[in-house]
């Protein structure tokens, strides 16, 4: 296979990661194998972002738990990092403007290694900005950003006021898509199912996850509160940290109770 | 007067080929469950991975299975591995393995309770340990296969030392249970406990990744990815082994008696 000719890619996940678990790790493995396997793609670095705690979700513990958690639980990988970017940022920030965000720095380093003509790159990006085509990546020099989630995110996509469509658009239609999916869910039919999704059904990777291993953050922070083991479904590390810190309790789990979570609170005053 | 909890073993058999995070989620989620029945005080794991005689297909050398289980429990603090059944000559039978486990806990019971006398001579108000089999809802079906196991085993091995059982995706133990009457009369010997994580992870999906190079990451620790790699176990050669083979357990009852109990 000639290296050459395979499009390089960067995969990004967003979520609580409350706490991080095996299935999230898990999510970046199948991705890559699956991109890779077809013969198109190299993945050359994978990106946990932890969101924020002005989002607001029932639960939420601390955003420098839950980034160290994550550190712990990639030391022992060579291509999955972490980046704290946007639980730095003051305010919510839109997953699209994260996907942005990191797509630029994604260009920056690889200008940084390159020598590009950065005014060829801006004149083509102006370009390519005016046209979101079913498969308009946005690619350059072989290059590419996707955006990897559970098929749940996906599905999420049809909830009243929890994303901008324009949003969804660049996401999708400018970016790209890894859709893991879970057994409670059919992505392809969600997909067809929407005329915006069914037109940038090309940009997205729908990988099926053969071996189910649905550890849910929901379910293993209830073990926790309950005094029971969660051993081999998180790295050690982060049991360990989880035990030194005491994190996750009855009143954690009361944080943020009755509090509209930001992304609803931001799209319903817009309007 | 606080109720003494009963000191109980877990022991887990099996191929093992190889261990992975659901093996040994077992062993969390039946200590976890027995402590919180007030009864029982876990005090050991023990994995027991079966002999190459077993004969089932794509088993990989008792050495190597061994070697992984090892390094998966090298940080655990209450399970070990044992080979004792991995050395017999011939395949074991369960009940066996268990009588042998048993009789090893008892004597060191035994040994320490005799250490232990208070100031009247009296000995020890430590409860006799139990040793309880360990496995997963697919096991309890195995007891409807004709010819895989003897009645009297089964008797045993349910009525004398009792199951725990984790059960698994959209298996329902309590059916399987309920399907046989040996396993019925001794329900109460039959810890059921249900894994809310709908974790699939088997050996066999293990295998198959890596016959074909997929990532296995997060399924079974790093230790034992990186044995697998550095003895390229588990190939489409490795998983035709004993193809065609008669499982052992199988051979040996066929040449043996049926035996049944009176009633």
């Amino acid at each position: 296979m000639d290296g050459q000719h395979l499009t390089k890619v960067v995969l990004l996940a967003c979520g609580s990661f409350n706490p991080i678990t095996n299935m999230h790790l898990r999510m970046f493995e199948l991705a890559r194998d699956h991109l890779e396997d077809t013969g198109q793609y190299r993945v050359v670095k994978g990106i946990i972002s932890p969101v924020g705690d002005a989002y607001k979700k029932k639960g939420l513990i601390e955003a420098r738990h839950r980034l160290e958690m994550a550190r712990l639980s990639t030391d022992s990988s060579d291509w999955i990092t972490v980046d704290p970017w946007e639980s730095l940022q003051p305010e919510w920030v839109e997953t699209a403007k994260v996907v942005r965000h990191y797509y630029k720095e994604m260009l920056e380093t690889e200008q940084n290694t390159d020598d590009v003509d950065t005014v060829k790159y801006a004149k083509k990006r102006r370009i390519e900005e005016n046209h979101f085509g079913a498969s308009s990546h946005q690619k350059k020099d072989g290059l590419q950003l996707m955006f990897l989630c559970g098929a749940d995110v996906l599905e999420s996509f049809g909830v009243p006021n929890l994303w901008k469509q324009e949003d969804i658009d660049e996401i999708v239609g400018r970016y790209g898509m890894v859709c893991i999916t879970r057994s409670s869910s059919d992505p392809h039919k969600f997909i067809h199912q929407s005329d915006k999704l069914w037109q940038y059904r090309q940009n997205i990777h729908v990988v099926r996850e053969w071996v189910t291993n649905e550890i849910s953050a929901t379910q293993v922070r209830r073990s926790l509160r309950r005094g029971r083991s969660v051993r081999y479904l998180l790295p050690d590390g982060v049991v360990h940290y989880i035990q030194e810190h005491a994190l996750y309790s009855a009143e954690s789990e009361q944080r943020n109770a009755g509090v509209v979570l930001a992304p609803m609170q931001k799209n319903t005053e817009v309007s | 007067m606080a109720t003494r909890r009963i000191p109980l073993v877990l022991l887990a058999c099996g191929s093992f080929n190889p261990i992975t995070n659901q093996h040994m989620r077992l062993f969390e989620l039946a200590r976890d469950h027995m402590h919180s029945t007030g009864q029982y005080q876990v005090v050991g794991g023990i994995v027991s991975p079966v002999s190459d005689g077993y004969g089932k297909q794509g088993l990989v050398l008792a050495q190597h299975r061994i070697a992984m289980a090892k390094l998966a429990l090298q940080s655990s603090d209450w399970v070990t591995v044992d080979e004792w059944e991995s050395q017999q000559a011939d395949w074991t039978e369960t009940v066996v393995t268990m009588r042998y486990h048993y009789d090893r806990i008892l004597k060191e019971y035994e040994r320490s309770t005799g250490q232990h006398k208070d100031s009247s001579g009296n000995p020890s108000p430590l409860s006799s340990p139990q040793l309880k089999l360990l496995c997963g809802a697919d096991f309890l079906d195995t007891f409807q296969v004709p010819d895989l196991w003897l009645d009297d085993h089964v008797e045993e091995v349910a009525g004398h030392f009792g199951l725990i059982c984790v059960s698994r995706g959209g298996l329902h133990p309590e059916q399987a249970v309920a399907a046989s009457d040996t396993l019925s009369r001794h329900s109460h010997n039959i810890f059921l406990v249900r894994e809310w994580v709908r974790n699939e992870t088997s050996a066999t999906e293990v295998r198959r990744a890596l016959r074909r190079g997929l990532s296995v990451k997060y399924l079974i620790p790093d230790s034992v990815i990186e044995y697998i790699h550095q003895h390229n176990l588990y190939t489409e050669d490795s998983e035709r082994r004993n193809k065609g083979t008669v499982l052992r357990p199988l051979a040996k009852q066929a040449t043996q008696p049926g035996k049944s109990l009176d009633d």
